[in-house]
């Protein structure tokens, strides 16, 4: 199976995602925080400056047709600050400076009632000042009185650097939570893909029925393609099998006709000559019906071999099948069939391909014995469980021992016989899906021996 | 023996019915089940030969009902399919052996031998003749009282003789009959057979008797 | 030729300028490598023993140690900021204004009570009451008042035996003397009754304590009101003579402050001295300090020490003076 390129992580990408937003959230919270306290701490400032303002315009008053301005002591008293921000004033009568600090500006536009904020500097420090007014109604005389009052905003600042680090923390605190929060979601979340994907390993391999348990609505259409796919693959193994099934009898039928002809041919010509053509001509078509056999029997095989059914069986049963069923074959050539060895070997394996693999050596063991000869299936379970056939035949060249499993390859000694090497191929590959092997030997006084090891 | 033949593809019928009247058996073809269970009602046979795959249904789907309705006749399934269900399914419903196609008729006719003799139990089908009990399905000789053990072969060689007495067999014909096409049998081999067989036909008065250039025929003697 | 008449106007100018203090002394000169100039209302007597303290333990500094009134203090360090380096006064408003003007140097490194400083800028190691002090001969026989309301009765008894004998600041030369007045005033209705009576009996007002004090012991007075207590203190030896007496009523504390001048030579060294100037005020253990150590309390009971915040700057006002100080005037100078 090639191995499956994976990029990034879905709970990653989710969990960064939500930190991310959370990230944003807790950013803009805390500017949101910070734009809030500012105003709130300013409207404080801008207050107490009001307060102060007016009640410095309270104090005063025409006497003796002169202004008196007695500056109540809590004007300034309410404007001490824990950060000790300077206080600066300026008293103006009709736009003349008459008390106070004359360099601190008086605003322009304030009339009658309306006092006008500006922030700005003064003697080289930021001021949040107040510029008011008061007309004073004399006798026979109107004076406008003018008061601008400024502090220094250290108090503001501390206050605001405060708050920062207050909705700082709460904002990191926050984004904290959020942040376990997400990676928890996001696990819990991908952690439903986590038990589809057991459900799915812990599938045996032969099981392609769609998915019936339920599932959340967003995986509904991930999982209802797994079904489909499901389907179509199994669909497609079964067309795939039927594929060869109905190849096997597209192949064999006309063989079969032609070789029936050229059998009751072969009865009726008795020039030699003819006669060996038409046994060459059987010959063909067997050899060719053999391989189409064989052919297909190791597709199959590939075919099984990634997905083996795997059942208890007994090698000894099945052994003891395959020489039934054989036998009749067997005795057509006057070769003996026989059954050796323990008498109960079990074993989990797919039945099928153990069965067709030695079935394949016994037909190879039938083509290589001489006349009469006698051929043994031997099943032990030691040193691993095994079925041993063996003939007396011409035996393996021993130089070939060890190429004679790949596929189409024949023996030197083969020359005159039908058949592939597809049947040791066969074997070969039956036993490596079982995670065994093949072994080939030749019997000392003659003959070969193919052990099928599991 | 009496078979009966299911099978739709007309050249393998005929090849088979052919082949087996050869051997000296009797052999009515069917080429639908529907004609088939007409026959299995009015007829006896000894052996069942049934095609999986017929133009009017499942030969298995006639085999399921055969057997439900008690008959017991052996059946040989033919079929094209080598898949494991197929003969599972088949064994299953009831069929005795099956051969896949296409099959050598030699190897019909051995299974065809096997399963008449699996199931010939106590019955026997002896033929006696010049002082021998020839059981062809049993495949047992009795010459002269005494049991003899004949290879298959000869076995076979002998039931040609039997069934066709009188009847000059050619060296090819037997060599057809006997060896199967990958066999290298050489001319000498069917007379090593016939030498054998003489042998053990000796206490009886069967005589196979030798016909320069034509053959041999199965004599009886006196 | 214009030399010689430069340098005579320079020391013309120099003569007139060592002329104006009212002391001038200086500390460690001979091995020191940086010098503070301190101008200061404290006198020297009393400024002495902690200035000797600070230069032992930092030998490479000299002191220069300038002493004037409050009021003067404020006038030159306004026209010459760069003149001097630390600025002591008992006159707080006039300090804090300063500091509110932009004229004092922050000093990180000094921890100090908040309630005790301003912009860690302006620093009170001091705590010292207004009093009442009398002379104990001319009240011998009567009453002695603890309470403004019970001088009040008492001068109003026997306006004969107070005639011209009573005492008490300049307010219009005295910075202090005006501070302790205007708290008065906020404080207590009863003040501009007292000061009409002490208009009325030919108050004699004083620049300075150390002079109200010294006339009191000599027995000129009979009662000094609204002095430092911690000056009549200071004369230990006439502690038979007169007796000290905190109004009942909430006696108004408070604290000498000291500044750096922003525009200062030697900054570091002069954060030094603060350092030193409030450590050595803040210990209460120290028994030979001539200065009283800033406590917040006394005897357990909170003192009414005057805040050092803006409002301190009300009374500084142009139109607020000068209607105090018409008031004053009438009240006080009834001829």
């Amino acid at each position: 199976m090639a191995d499956l390129s994976v990029s990034g992580s879905l709970r990653n990408r989710l969990a960064l995602t939500l930190i991310g937003g959370a990230a944003v959230l807790a950013i803009l919270l805390f500017f949101a925080v910070r734009n809030y306290a500012v105003q709130v701490a300013q409207q404080g400032q801008n207050d107490i400056l009001q307060a102060s303002v007016t009640s410095m315009l309270d104090a005063a008053v025409i006497r003796n047709n002169k202004v008196e301005l007695d500056l109540p002591y809590s004007a300034f008293s309410m404007l001490a600050t824990p950060a000790d921000d300077q206080v600066f004033y300026a008293i103006l009568q009709d736009g003349i400076h008459i008390s106070g600090y004359d360099d601190l500006v008086f605003s322009a536009g304030v009339s009658g009632g309306n006092s006008i904020f500006e922030t700005g500097k003064m003697r080289g420090v930021t001021i949040r000042k107040i510029s008011a007014s008061k007309t004073l109604i004399g006798a026979n005389q109107r004076i406008e009185i003018q008061i601008v009052l400024a502090q220094t905003q250290d108090a503001l600042s501390d206050t605001l650097d405060q708050i920062s680090r207050n909705a700082a923390v709460l904002g990191i605190g926050f984004f904290a939570l959020a942040a376990a929060l997400s990676f928890w979601a996001s696990s819990a979340t991908i952690g439903q893909l986590g038990k589809l994907t057991s459900s799915v390993t812990r599938r045996g391999p032969q099981d392609l029925s769609p998915f019936s348990k339920p599932v959340p609505r967003e995986m509904a259409p991930l999982v209802t393609s797994l079904n489909s796919l499901m389907g179509r693959l199994e669909q497609s193994l079964s067309q795939s099998e039927d594929f060869i099934v109905e190849a096997a009898h597209r192949v064999r039928t006309p063989l079969a006709t032609v070789r029936s002809y050229a059998e009751a041919t072969l009865q009726r010509v008795n020039k030699e000559e003819n006669r060996e053509a038409m046994r060459s001509m059987i010959k063909a078509i067997d050899e060719s019906s053999r391989a189409a056999g064989q052919l297909l029997d190791h597709a199959m095989i590939t075919f099984r071999a990634d997905h083996l059914e795997r059942q208890e069986l007994d090698l000894v049963a099945l052994a003891k099948e395959l020489v039934l069923r054989l036998t009749p074959i067997a005795d057509m050539k006057d070769l003996s069939l026989t059954l050796q060895g323990d008498s109960i070997v079990p074993y989990s394996g797919d039945f099928v391909l153990i069965q067709n693999a030695v079935r394949n050596l016994i037909d190879n063991a039938m083509k290589y014995s001489p006349a009469e000869g006698s051929i043994q299936v031997i099943v032990s379970a030691g040193p691993s469980p095994q079925i041993t056939v063996c003939d007396r035949g011409p035996g393996f060249p021993n130089d070939e021992i060890e190429t004679l499993t790949t596929r189409f390859q024949r023996g030197t000694n083969a020359t005159n016989t039908i058949g592939s090497g597809l049947g040791l191929t066969i074997a070969r590959d039956v036993a490596a899906a079982h995670g065994g092997k093949i072994t080939l030997t030749n019997v000392q006084e003659g003959g070969a021996c193919v052990t099928l090891s599991l | 023996m009496k078979f009966l033949l299911v099978e739709d593809n007309q050249d393998l019928a005929n090849a088979i019915v052919s082949r087996m009247e050869m051997s000296g058996h009797v052999i009515d073809h069917a080429r639908k089940l529907e004609d088939a269970t007409v026959f299995v009602a009015t007829g006896e046979y000894d052996l069942i030969l049934l095609d999986i795959m017929l133009p009017d249904g499942d030969g298995r789907a006639f085999l399921r009902q055969h057997r439900a309705s008690d008959f017991d006749t052996p059946v040989i399934v033919l079929t094209a399919r080598s898949q494991v269900s197929d003969r599972i399914g088949s064994l299953d419903l009831g069929a005795d052996d099956y051969v896949t196609k296409p099959f050598d008729h030699a190897e019909l006719e051995a299974r065809c031998r096997a399963v008449l003799r699996r199931r010939a139990g106590n019955t026997t089908t002896a033929i006696e003749i010049g002082g021998i009990a020839f059981d062809p399905v049993a495949g047992n000789l009795v010459v002269q009282g005494q049991a003899v053990t004949l290879r298959n072969r000869e076995l076979r060689l002998l039931e040609l003789f039997l069934n066709a007495p009188g009847q000059i067999f050619s060296k090819n014909k037997l060599s057809d009959r006997l060896f199967s096409y990958d066999d290298d049998a050489s001319e000498n081999a069917i007379e090593v057979y016939i030498g054998r067989l003489r042998k053990h036909l000796q206490p009886s008065t069967l005589r196979i008797t030798t016909l320069r250039g034509l053959g041999y025929r199965l004599d009886l003697d006196g | 030729m214009r030399n010689f008449i430069a340098l005579g106007l320079i020391l013309m100018c120099n003569a007139s300028w060592a002329q104006n203090w009212e002391d001038r002394q200086q500390f460690n000169a001979t091995d020191a490598t940086t010098t503070l100039r301190i101008i200061s209302s404290t006198d020297t007597n009393l400024f002495a023993p902690l200035i000797e303290a600070f230069v032992a333990q930092n030998p490479d500094v000299a002191i220069e140690y300038l002493v004037t009134g409050t009021a003067d203090i404020d006038t030159r360090f306004r026209k010459t900021p760069k003149a001097f380096d630390i600025a002591i006064s008992s006159a707080m408003d006039l300090q804090l204004k300063l500091t509110n003007d932009g004229y004092a140097l922050p000093l990180k490194g000094v921890s100090h009570p908040a309630w005790a400083q301003w912009r860690q800028s302006l620093f009170g190691f001091t705590s010292e009451p207004a009093a009442i002090v009398i002379n104990r001969a001319a009240f011998k026989g009567l009453p002695i008042p603890q309470s403004r309301q019970e001088l009040i009765e008492a001068l109003r008894a026997r306006p004969d035996v107070f005639r011209n004998r009573v005492g008490t600041y300049d307010v219009r030369q005295s910075g202090l003397g005006y501070l302790f007045a205007t708290q008065d005033a906020r404080a207590f209705e009863t003040f501009w009754r007292l000061m009409e009576v002490m208009g009325g009996l030919d108050v004699r007002l004083y620049c300075c304590s150390g002079d109200m004090i010294d006339d009191l012991i000599d027995g000129k007075i009979a009662v000094a009101y609204n002095v430092l207590g911690s000056y009549a203190q200071a004369r230990a030896e006439s502690q038979n003579v007169i007796k000290i007496i905190l109004p009942s009523d909430f006696p108004t504390t408070m604290m000498r402050t000291a500044l750096v001048s922003r525009s200062s030579q030697e900054p570091q060294a002069a954060e030094r001295f603060i350092q030193f100037l409030v450590g050595y005020q803040s210990n209460p253990i120290e028994s030979t300090r001539l200065l009283p150590p800033l406590n917040a309390t006394e005897n357990g009971v909170e003192r009414a020490t005057i805040a050092l915040e803006p409002a301190l700057m009300t009374f500084l006002d142009t139109l607020k003076r000068n209607n105090f100080l018409y008031e004053w005037e009438n009240a006080l100078i009834q001829n």
